[in-house]
């Protein structure tokens, strides 16, 4: 069953890097075509072949200032996100349990939640004292509202034989809670939390672009995107976007990682 | 066959349930008494949604009645003053289509309710389940989660672990209604052996004519809803049963009897679904 999972897994891997090989492939042919075939595909414009980006990757790999730009993002996404997670799954939790609260809370939050984190970035940049606040604050605030309502509407759904169960074998609140709300909602919490690095990476990108203005180093990301396409430089350009999809699927594999140990339940069925 | 003393008897006096009273006014029990002994093995047999479950809810206070009173070993459960009984592992309940907690191995499923009323020791209470799931035959996946047994052993598992709480009274409900005759033969077989271990008063609700036969004392027929008893039909099949009994004579003729009267109830239940279609 092991070596069949094994083998599963590995045809799976082979796919997905032959997919890979052959995307890069038909890139690199689409960008010579003009040179190649004498004449320009309708529709497509200039682009640096993938040799030219792998190339220059390998260069920019031993520059200081690009490690510095993952360090600046990565470290904005991990604050913003834990922030979001530490206040979303109590907050979420607290809706769900308590009727008075909800009614409280709910309807302001279902008021600012549409607002896209982005439309937050001036008024925040206004309100917090350092830049650097400010963009956390709208990472956080990207991710808090996807954890918030994965949270509660898992915890408001579940099976309420498993609360009847637990009663009548005499679990008392604490127990009830902690033994069986709370594990019933880490799917869900785990849903939110997927969504929500989800979102973090497009935000601190964005808000990267419009507030980082200015600062050469440790801009983070979305600015060296930004950063390499002023300085005329579509390779970097490159490099920063699949920079930024290698960071983001990173962090999405450690919530996987992390949701896999905390619920072996979950995925051995 | 089984000492009186044990589990405890149940007494069920012309309950009625009115679901919503304000509002869609839906009648589940209509003046309904059931008498159930220590240690009996009563089966509750009645067609689909006739209040079957309304019954068990209303027994475990899971939810209150509109009249009547239930009493556990003569003491007051629940009555028209006081319409829902207290919860309490007394009365334990094996739910409709199963709720072991996903997140738990079946031992720490099993070991929960002695922790959580701090009756064992964790230690003590997994020891405990451990042996308790041995006897069942669970010894091998006691360290498994649920979603990773067969759904026999998921129930065989949520039976042990209503009576590792040493209840006065088990309630099932339909707990083998999805599986398949074979299945269910050998849980039928299985729970008489856990019975005869360890005898304790046994509410068991089902659809399933030949098991209401198979493994009860008596059988209790309800009336389509509102339900209330029709007929109670003892069942003088010597015990130790086994699936022999199921081809004998006085089976079979036990099963006409049984029929004639559940159909006649099936029949309405259908001619009623068909008035609230139309
Ligand atoms: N919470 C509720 N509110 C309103 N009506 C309900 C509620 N619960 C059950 N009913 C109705 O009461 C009737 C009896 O339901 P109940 O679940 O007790 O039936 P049952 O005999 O257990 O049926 P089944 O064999 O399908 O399990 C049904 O018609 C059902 O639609
Ligand atoms: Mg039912």
């Amino acid at each position: 069953m092991n070596l069949n999972k094994l083998i599963l897994k590995n045809q799976a891997l082979r796919r997905g890097i032959i997919a890979i090989i052959a995307a890069l492939l038909v890139w690199e042919i689409l960008a010579h075509w003009r040179l190649w075939f004498g004449y320009s595909l309708p529709g497509i414009g200039l682009m640096p072949p993938p040799s030219a980006v792998l190339h220059l990757w390998g260069k920019v790999l031993l520059d200081g200032s690009y490690w510095l730009s993952w360090y600046a993002s990565y470290s904005r996404v991990l604050l913003g996100f834990c922030l979001a997670m530490l206040l979303g799954i109590p907050f979420g939790l607290m809706l769900a349990v308590n009727r008075h609260l909800h009614a409280l809370f709910f309807p302001i939050f279902e008021i600012l939640r549409p607002i896209p984190p982005l439309a937050w970035v001036p008024a925040s940049l206004i309100f917090w004292p350092t830049q650097e606040m400010s963009i956390v604050f709208v990472i956080f605030l990207g991710a808090f509202y996807a954890i918030v309502i994965n949270v509660l509407g898992g915890a408001r759904s579940i099976d309420i034989r498993y609360l009847r169960a637990a009663q009548s074998m005499g679990a008392g609140q604490w127990s009830l809670f902690w033994r069986v709300v709370l594990p019933a909602t880490l799917p869900s919490i785990f849903t939110g939390a997927a969504v929500g690095m989800g979102i973090t990476w497009e935000v601190v990108v964005a808000a990267e672009m419009i507030a980082v203005g200015g600062r050469v180093y440790g801009g983070g990301l979305g600015f060296f995107v930004w950063n390499s396409f002023v300085g005329g430089s579509t390779e970097q350009a490159i490099i920063g976007m699949l920079s930024i999809g290698i960071a983001g699927y990173l962090a999405s594999s450690l919530i996987r990682y992390i949701g896999y140990r905390l619920m072996p339940w979950h995925t051995a069925a | 066959m089984n000492s009186a003393q044990a589990g405890g008897s149940l007494s069920i006096r012309n309950v009625s349930k009115i679901y919503d009273p304000e509002g869609a006014n839906i009648k589940a029990l209509h003046d309904c008494s059931i008498d159930i002994a220590a240690g009996e093995i009563c089966m509750i047999l009645g067609p689909s949604g006739c209040g079957k479950t309304t019954l068990l809810n209303a027994v475990a206070g899971f939810h209150g009645i509109s009249s009547g009173e239930i009493r556990l070993d003569g003491t007051l459960l629940c009555n028209t003053a006081k319409p829902q009984a207290q919860q309490g592992p007394d009365r334990m309940v094996v739910f409709q289509n199963g709720a072991l907690f996903p997140w738990k191995t079946l031992l720490n499923n099993v070991a929960y309710g002695p922790i959580v009323q701090q009756r064992l020791s964790p230690k003590e209470a997994r020891a405990k389940a451990l042996d308790m799931l041995g006897e069942a035959g669970l010894a091998d996946v006691a360290h498994k989660y649920p979603g990773e047994v067969s759904s026999g052993m998921a129930r065989r598992a949520e039976i042990v672990r209503a009576l590792i709480n040493d209840p006065k009274i088990l309630l099932l409900d339909e707990p083998y209604r999805a599986m398949d005759a074979l299945t269910k033969a050998i849980m039928h077989e299985n729970l008489l052996r856990i019975y005869d271990l360890k005898p304790v008063t046994i509410f068991f609700i089902t659809h399933d004519l030949e098991e209401a036969i198979f493994l009860g004392q008596r059988v209790v027929i309800m009336t389509t809803r509102p339900a209330t008893t029709k007929e109670i039909i003892e069942i003088d099949l010597p015990y130790p049963r086994d699936h022999r009994v199921l081809s004998s004579e006085a089976f079979r003729l036990l099963v006409t009897q049984v029929k004639a009267s559940v159909h006649a109830e099936a029949k309405k239940a259908f001619a009623a679904g068909e008035k609230e279609r139309a």
